[in-house]
C-alpha cells in the first residue's frame, strides 16, 4: 500500500495535483516567483512534496464521502420505494472498527511522516551546502527589512542577495511590532519578535528574484513591507557586493534611527536613498558590528524604552528630526 | 435512603428532600464556577512563573528585595485558621446551634480576613516604597496581577460575609441563607487553597530561586 | 488638552474628534463615506428599531415579556436576535473587504487603517457576536426542551448572560459612532494593541467588549452544564439524551475551561494600557509570547466550541430527515467527548512559526492531526445514519449535503495546516483565511441554518417557507464556494492575509471571483430576511401549533408549538433513545397524565437588563478614561447584584387548574387533527401531527 501511494505521488500524483493546483497560479507570471507549489530551493521542494503527500493519504479517508454522499442522497430518497429501509438499524461493529481505524492508520503514518518533516525541515537547522554560507541579521522595522551581511559590513532594505547554493543563515528580530519573514519560493516563514531573535535558513539552487514579505499584520504600510530575494551566481554576487559598498551610505545611528521610523520602502529610499539604489531599497557600505546585538539586547537591559525612542511608536522622535526641531 | 445528604455541612429541613435537591444544584453550579475561577488564578500563576527570570526581572526589584517572609507566614497562618472559624460556623449550622453560633464563628472569619488583608496591603505599600511596582518589570507585574487578584477575592468574601451575617438577621436560618453559607465556605475554603499556592509558588519559590 | 477636549475630568479623552461621522463631511473621500454609511446605518437602525416598537406599541411587551424574561426559551430567541442583526453587520463588512480586495491592485478605495478596522471588527463580531450568541440562543431554546425540563438552572443568571453578551456588541456598535475600534485584527497581538504603537481607544473597545461578553459565555456555559447534569427528566440518563444536548455538555465544559484564557489575555493587556504593567511590552521584561499562548489557549477551543453543537445539529437533522436513528449514538458521543479534550491540547498549532523547537512542534502537531480521527468518524456515522433511510431533501438536508462536500474539504486542510511544514508556508496567509471560513461557514454556519429552519416551528408555531429557505441554503453553499476557494489559491501564491491592496495583477481575476461569491453571500443573508417575512406573512398556512412537523425523534416535537411557558405540563417518563420516536411508536404519546400539579417558575427581573445597561456604560467609562462614570457604573452592578440577593419572593406558582385546561386542549386539537405523511411534511396540511407511516412503505426492515 505504501509502496503504491509513494510511487503515485513521486510520479502521476506530482502531475496530477501540481496541475490541479497551480493552474490557476501559472496564468500571469510575474517576475518574481512567488510560490511553494514553484520551488527554487531545497526546503520548499521538500516542502512541497509533504504537502501532496499529505494530500494523497487524506484522500483516502475523504474520496469515499464525495462518492458515496450524492449517490446515497440519490438512492435514498423518500419517493424510492424499492431501495431497503432499515430506520431502526443503529450499530455495526465492523463499521466501526473500519470508521474508526482507517482514519486511525492514515494519521497514523501522516504523523511519522510529520515527525520526520518537522525535524528534516527545521528552520533552525543550517543546511549543508557546497559554498559557503552567507550570514544575514534581519531587522523587521516599520514598514521594511534591514539585512545586515555581518562577515562584508555591509546591509540592504528591502534586497536580500545571495549565490546560488549558498546556504542563507539569517537571525531575525525586530526594532518594532512583531512581523513574520517568509520567502515562499525558498522556505517557510519565522516570526520576527523584538528582544529576541529567531533563525531560519534558505537555500537556492537556482538563479532568480523571489518574493520575500512580511505576513504578519503589522500597521497600515503593512502591504508595502516587501523585499526581493535575488539568488546569483558568485561571480554576479561579488559584483553586487561592490555596488553595495561603491554606492552605499554608512549606517551609522542617526542613519539607523530615521530609518526605523515608520515608513516604507520606498518613502525611505526618497529619504536617504539615491539614485544609484534602486527603486524602494537602500544600500549601506558601513555597519556598525554590534547593531543587531544592540537591537535585540536594547529590550533586555531593565531600562523602560519610552514612546520617544521606540521605532514604529506613534511617538517616536527620529534622531534627525530631533536635531531639526532644536 | 431515598434521599442520601449530599451536603453534610447542611440542615435545610425536617426531610432533607427536595431542599437538598436544589442545594446539589446550586452547590455544583458553584463548584464549577470555582472551576472556572481556578483556571483564572493558574494562568495567573503560569505567567508568574514564566517572568521569574532575569528578563522578566529586568533589573528591577526581585523577590529577596521585595518580599517580607515573616509577615507573609502570617498571613498563611492567619488565613488558614480562618478557614477553621468557618468550619466551626458550618458545623454550628449543621448541629442548630443557633443563629447566634453561627453568626459568631462567621464574625471570627470575617475579622481574620480584615487581619490577613492589613497584613497584605500593609506588605505592598511596603513594595511600593521600594519601587517594586507593576510598571517596573514583568516579573513585577505578574505579582501584582496575581497576589492582588487574591486580595480582591478575599476582599468580596468580607464583604460576602457581611451581607449573610445581615441576611441571617434580616431572614432567620432558612434554606436560601443557608445555602448561601455552604457556598460562602467553599469559596472561603477556595481561597485558601489558592494561597498555599500563593505561599509556596510565589513566596518560597521566588525566594528559593 | 486638546482644544476640543473642554474637560477631561467629565468626558475623559472623549471629544468632538470622538465622532466617527465628521471626517467624512470635512474630507469626504470614498473611505470615509464606506465608514460613515456605516455610522448612519447603525442610528438609522436603532431609531428604526424604536419607530417600530413605538408604531406597534410594544414597548410594554418588550419590557414585560422579552427584557425582563427569565424564560429560557425568551432569552434563546432574543440571543438569536442579537446574532442576525450582528450578522448583517458581519457580513456586509465581509462584503466591503471583498470589494476593497477586487480592487485593490495598487489601491483600492479603502485607507489602510479602515480596511485593518474592518477585519478586527468582522473577525470580533463573526465570532464573538454571531456564532457564539446564536449556538447559545439555540442552546438556550433546545436543551431544556430535549432534557425535559422546565427551565435553566439559573434562570436569573441566563439573563445576566444575556445582558453581558448584548453589553459587548453594543460596545462594538457604538465604536462605529464613537472613536474608533481596534485595527490589531480579532487576535489584537501585542505590542502592536499595546499603547506605545496604539494609544487611540481601539483596542480599549476590544479588550471592553471581549471581557464583558466573556464573562456572559462563561456563566452560560456554568448554566448550561448545570442544567444538563441536574435539570434531567426522570428516565433521562446521560447514554438517552439526544445529542445536540450531548455537544453542548462538551461545548459547555469548553465555555467554562476556555473562556477564562481570553478573560486573563485581555485583562492583562488592559493593565499593560491602563495601568502601565509589563505582562506584553517590548520593553522592562513584557513577552508578548505569553499573550499569543494565552490567546490561543482560548481561541482553539473557541472554534470546536463552536463546530461542536453545529455537530449536534447535523446528528439531529440527518436522523430525523432520513426517517432513521442515529448511526452509532454511543461512537458519536464519544468522538465529541474527544473533540473536546483535545481541543485544548493543540493551541500552538496557531504558530508553529514562533520559533520553538521542532519537537515542540512534532507534539503539538500530532495531537492536532488528532482531531481529524474523531471528526471522521463523525461524519462516516452520519452517513450510515442516511444509509437504507427514507431521505427528504427539506431545507437542512441541503445544509447537510453542503456540510458534507465543503466541511471534509476543510478538514482536508485543516490536516494540512497540522503539519509545522506546510504551515510554515501558509500559515498568515489567504489560504489560512479560507481554511478556517470552510470549516466555519459550513461548519458552523451551516449546523446553525440548518438548527435555525429545524427549531424555528417549535418556537414561534408555524414552519419557515421552504421555497425561500432552498435558495437561501443554495446561495449559501455556492457563495460560500466561490468566495473562499480562490483564496486557497491566493494563500499558496503567498498572499498574506490582512492586506489591503496587493501590486500583483495575478491576484485579481481570483479576487473578482471571490467578489462574486461575496455577492452571492449577502444574498443569502437577504433571502434568509426574506424568508423571515415570508414566512410570516404566510403563518397561517405553514401554522404547525400541535408541535411535531418533522416526524420529531425527541421531547422537544412531543409538546405544542410554540411550547407554554412551563414546557411539559407534566414531566416526561423517559423510557429510550429518542423518547418520542418510541412513545408514538408505541402509543405512548399525547396521553393525558392521571394528574396534573402546580408548577413553580421563576419570576421576570429587570436585573439582567439593568446590569447590561450599566455595563455597557462601564465599557464606554473605560474606553475614553471617564473615571467617574466608570466607577459609578460598576458600583451600581455591584449594587444592584447585592439588592437582587435580599430579595426572597422569585418565584410564582402556576396553578394545576389552569395547566390542565391547556394541556387538555392542545390534547383535544390533537385528536381533532389529520395526521400527515412525510411526503405532506412541506405542504400546507403540516398542521405538526406525523402519522405512522413506517409499515406502509415498501422494503422495510425492524
Amino acid at each position: 500500500m505504501k509502496a503504491i501511494m509513494s510511487q503515485l505521488i513521486s510520479q502521476k500524483g506530482h502531475r496530477l495535483v501540481l496541475c490541479g493546483l497551480s493552474f490557476l497560479l501559472l496564468s500571469a507570471c510575474s517576475q518574481q516567483r512567488n510560490s511553494f507549489l514553484d520551488p527554487a530551493g531545497p526546503i520548499a521542494a521538500a516542502q512541497r512534496a509533504h504537502f501532496i503527500e499529505v494530500f494523497a493519504w487524506t484522500m483516502i479517508a475523504i474520496l469515499p464521502v464525495f462518492i458515496l454522499v450524492p449517490l446515497m442522497f440519490w438512492r435514498y430518497r423518500y419517493r424510492n420505494h424499492k431501495a431497503r429501509y432499515t430506520p431502526d438499524w443503529a450499530f455495526s461493529g465492523w463499521l466501526d472498527l473500519l470508521m474508526w481505524g482507517v482514519p486511525f492508520l492514515i494519521v497514523a503514518v501522516l504523523s511519522t511522516q510529520l515527525w520526520k518533516s518537522t525535524h528534516a525541515l527545521d528552520p533552525y537547522k543550517p543546511i549543508a551546502s557546497a559554498e559557503a554560507p552567507v550570514n544575514v541579521q534581519v531587522i523587521g522595522l516599520d514598514w521594511k527589512w534591514l539585512f545586515i551581511y555581518p562577515d562584508l559590513g555591509i546591509a540592504t532594505v528591502n534586497e536580500l542577495a545571495f549565490p546560488v547554493g549558498a546556504s542563507v543563515a539569517m537571525e531575525v528580530t525586530t526594532d518594532t511590532v512583531m512581523q513574520s519573514i517568509m520567502i515562499p519560493a525558498l522556505a517557510g516563514q519565522i516570526y520576527a519578535m523584538p528582544g529576541m531573535r529567531t533563525k531560519l535558513h534558505v537555500l537556492a539552487d537556482e538563479t532568480g528574484r523571489f518574493m520575500g514579505e512580511n505576513t504578519q499584520f503589522s500597521g497600515v504600510g503593512f502591504t508595502a513591507q516587501k523585499f526581493e530575494a535575488v539568488a546569483m551566481t558568485t561571480q554576479d554576487f561579488e559584483a553586487w557586493v561592490a555596488k553595495v559598498k561603491a554606492s552605499g551610505i554608512p549606517l551609522d545611528a542617526t542613519h539607523y534611527g530615521r530609518l526605523a521610523a515608520a515608513s516604507t520602502g520606498v518613502q525611505a529610499h526618497d529619504m536617504l536613498g539615491s539614485p544609484q539604489m534602486p527603486e524602494g531599497v537602500l544600500y549601506f557600505n558601513k555597519v556598525e558590528p554590534a547593531l543587531f546585538a544592540d537591537v535585540l539586547g536594547r529590550y533586555t537591559h531593565g531600562t523602560a524604552i519610552p514612546s520617544a525612542l521606540q521605532p514604529g511608536a506613534v511617538g517616536y522622535v527620529p534622531p534627525a528630526a530631533a536635531g531639526a526641531n532644536q | 435512603m431515598k434521599h442520601p445528604i449530599l451536603h453534610p455541612g447542611l440542615n435545610l429541613g425536617p426531610h432533607h428532600g427536595e431542599a437538598h435537591e436544589q442545594a446539589e444544584t446550586l452547590a455544583f453550579g458553584f463548584w464549577v464556577f470555582l472551576m472556572s475561577d481556578f483556571i483564572i488564578f493558574g494562568l495567573a500563576f503560569a505567567t508568574y512563573v514564566t517572568m521569574a527570570n532575569p528578563m522578566g526581572l529586568a533589573g528591577g526589584p526581585g523577590p529577596k528585595e521585595a518580599y517580607d517572609l515573616t509577615s507573609v507566614f502570617a498571613q498563611t497562618i492567619i488565613l488558614l485558621s480562618s478557614s477553621l472559624s468557618f468550619g466551626m460556623a458550618s458545623l454550628a449550622m449543621r448541629f442548630e446551634r443557633g443563629r447566634g453560633a453561627v453568626t459568631f464563628w462567621l464574625s471570627v472569619t470575617l475579622l481574620l480576613g480584615l487581619a490577613f488583608l492589613f497584613l497584605e496591603v500593609r506588605d505592598f505599600a511596603h513594595m511600593i516604597d521600594i519601587g517594586a511596582v507593576p510598571s517596573r518589570s514583568g516579573f513585577l507585574s505578574a505579582f501584582w496581577g496575581l497576589v492582588p487578584l487574591h486580595a480582591l477575592h478575599v476582599a468580596a468574601g468580607c464583604l460576602w460575609i457581611m451581607i449573610m451575617i445581615i441576611q441571617m438577621r434580616g431572614f432567620g436560618m432558612i434554606s436560601l441563607v443557608k445555602t448561601r453559607i455552604v457556598r460562602l465556605g467553599l469559596f472561603w475554603h477556595f481561597l485558601d487553597l489558592i494561597w498555599i499556592g500563593v505561599f509556596t509558588i510565589v513566596y518560597l519559590g521566588g525566594l528559593a530561586s | 488638552m486638546t482644544p476640543d477636549q473642554p474637560a477631561t475630568w467629565l468626558l475623559g479623552r472623549f471629544g468632538v474628534s470622538s465622532l466617527a461621522i465628521l471626517p467624512a463631511i470635512e474630507n469626504p473621500t470614498t473611505s470615509e463615506l464606506v465608514a460613515a454609511g456605516a455610522a448612519l446605518a447603525v442610528i438609522l437602525g436603532a431609531i428604526g428599531g424604536i419607530a417600530f416598537i413605538t408604531w406597534l406599541g410594544a414597548w410594554r411587551t418588550l419590557w414585560c415579556d422579552w427584557l425582563t424574561s427569565t424564560d429560557h426559551k425568551r432569552i434563546g430567541i432574543m440571543y438569536i436576535v442579537l446574532a442576525l442583526v450582528m450578522m448583517a453587520r458581519g457580513v456586509l463588512e465581509g462584503a466591503v473587504m471583498r470589494s476593497q480586495q477586487a480592487f485593490g491592485l495598487n489601491g483600492g478605495f479603502l485607507t489602510p487603517e479602515h480596511f485593518s478596522e474592518l477585519f478586527s471588527t468582522h473577525g470580533t463580531i463573526m465570532i464573538f457576536f454571531v456564532a457564539m450568541p446564536l449556538i447559545i440562543g439555540l442552546a438556550n431554546y433546545i436543551i431544556p426542551l430535549q432534557i425535559g425540563a422546565r427551565d435553566m438552572s439559573f434562570p436569573v443568571m441566563n439573563q445576566i448572560s444575556l445582558g453581558l453578551t448584548a453589553t459587548g456588541a453594543a460596545l462594538v456598535m457604538i465604536s462605529l459612532l464613537l472613536g474608533k475600534f481596534s485595527t490589531g485584527g480579532w487576535s489584537a497581538y501585542p505590542p502592536y494593541t499595546g499603547t506605545d504603537f496604539n494609544p487611540g481607544p481601539g483596542p480599549d473597545y476590544w479588550i471592553w467588549s471581549i471581557v464583558l461578553a466573556g464573562i456572559g459565555t462563561t456563566l452560560s456555559g456554568i448554566n448550561f452544564a448545570v442544567t444538563i447534569f441536574k435539570e434531567r427528566a426522570p428516565g433521562m440518563t446521560l447514554f438517552r439524551m439526544p445529542l445536540f444536548t450531548w455537544t453542548l455538555i462538551c461545548a459547555s465544559i469548553i465555555m467554562v475551561f476556555a473562556l477564562p484564557p481570553l478573560t486573563v489575555a485581555a485583562l492583562m493587556l488592559a493593565a499593560d494600557r491602563y495601568l502601565d504593567f509589563h505582562f506584553f511590552t517590548n520593553d522592562l521584561g513584557g513577552n508578548m509570547m505569553n499573550f499569543v499562548n494565552l490567546f490561543w489557549l482560548f481561541g482553539h477551543p473557541e472554534v470546536y466550541l463552536l463546530v461542536i453543537p453545529a455537530y449536534g445539529v447535523f446528528s439531529e437533522t440527518i436522523s430525523t430527515f432520513s426517517g432513521k436513528k442515529l448511526y452509532g449514538y454511543s461512537s458519536l458521543v464519544y468522538a465529541t467527548m474527544s473533540i473536546a479534550v483535545l481541543s485544548f491540547t493543540v493551541w500552538l498549532h496557531h504558530f508553529f512559526t514562533m520559533g520553538q523547537s521542532a519537537n515542540v512542534n512534532i507534539v503539538f502537531g500530532i495531537a492536532s492531526m488528532c482531531i481529524a480521527v474523531p471528526t471522521g468518524v463523525k461524519i462516516y456515522d452520519w452517513m450510515a445514519t442516511i444509509f437504507r433511510g427514507r431521505i427528504r431533501m427539506t431545507v437542512p438536508m441541503i445544509y447537510a449535503l453542503g456540510f458534507f462536500y465543503l466541511f471534509v474539504i476543510g478538514g482536508l486542510t485543516g490536516v494540512m495546516l497540522a503539519n509545522p511544514t506546510i504551515s510554515y508556508q501558509v500559515h498568515n496567509t489567504l489560504f489560512l483565511v479560507a481554511h478556517f471560513h470552510n470549516v466555519i461557514i459550513p461548519g458552523v454556519v451551516f449546523g446553525l441554518m440548518s438548527g435555525y429552519h429545524y427549531w424555528f416551528p417549535k418556537a414561534f408555531g408555524f414552519r419557515l417557507h421552504e421555497g425561500w429557505g432552498r435558495v437561501t441554503a443554495f446561495l449559501w453553499i455556492f457563495g460560500f464556494s466561490f468566495t473562499f476557494f480562490p483564496l486557497y489559491a491566493l494563500g499558496f501564491m503567498g498572499m498574506p492575509r490582512r492586506s489591503a491592496s496587493y501590486t500583483d495583477p495575478a491576484f485579481e481575476p481570483l479576487m473578482l471571483v471571490a467578489l462574486f461569491g461575496a455577492a452571492l453571500i449577502v444574498s443569502a443573508l437577504g433571502a434568509l430576511l426574506i424568508q423571515l417575512w415570508v414566512s410570516i406573512r404566510k403563518r397561517e398556512s405553514l401554522a404547525v401549533p400541535l408541535g411535531d412537523p418533522w416526524n420529531g425523534r425527541t421531547l422537544e416535537w412531543s409538546i405544542s408549538s410554540p411550547p407554554p411557558s412551563y414546557n411539559f405540563a407534566v414531566l416526561p417518563q423517559v423510557e429510550d433513545q429518542d423518547d418520542f420516536a418510541d412513545a408514538k411508536a408505541k402509543g405512548r404519546a399525547y396521553q393525558e397524565p392521571d394528574a396534573y400539579e402546580d408548577i413553580v417558575m421563576p419570576n421576570n427581573t429587570s436585573l439582567g437588563i439593568v446590569i447590561c445597561i450599566a455595563s455597557t456604560f462601564l465599557g464606554l467609562a473605560l474606553v475614553f478614561h471617564i473615571w467617574w462614570l466608570a466607577i459609578l457604573s460598576a458600583g451600581g452592578i455591584i449594587v444592584a447584584f447585592i439588592a437582587r440577593t435580599f430579595v426572597l419572593s422569585t418565584t410564582h406558582v402556576i396553578p394545576a387548574d389552569e395547566i390542565a385546561a391547556e394541556h387538555r386542549a392542545w390534547l383535544a386539537q390533537v385528536r381533532a387533527a389529520k395526521s400527515i405523511t412525510r411526503d405532506m411534511e412541506t405542504s400546507s396540511a403540516n398542521h405538526g401531527l406525523a402519522s405512522l407511516e413506517l409499515p406502509v412503505l415498501a422494503g422495510v426492515e425492524r
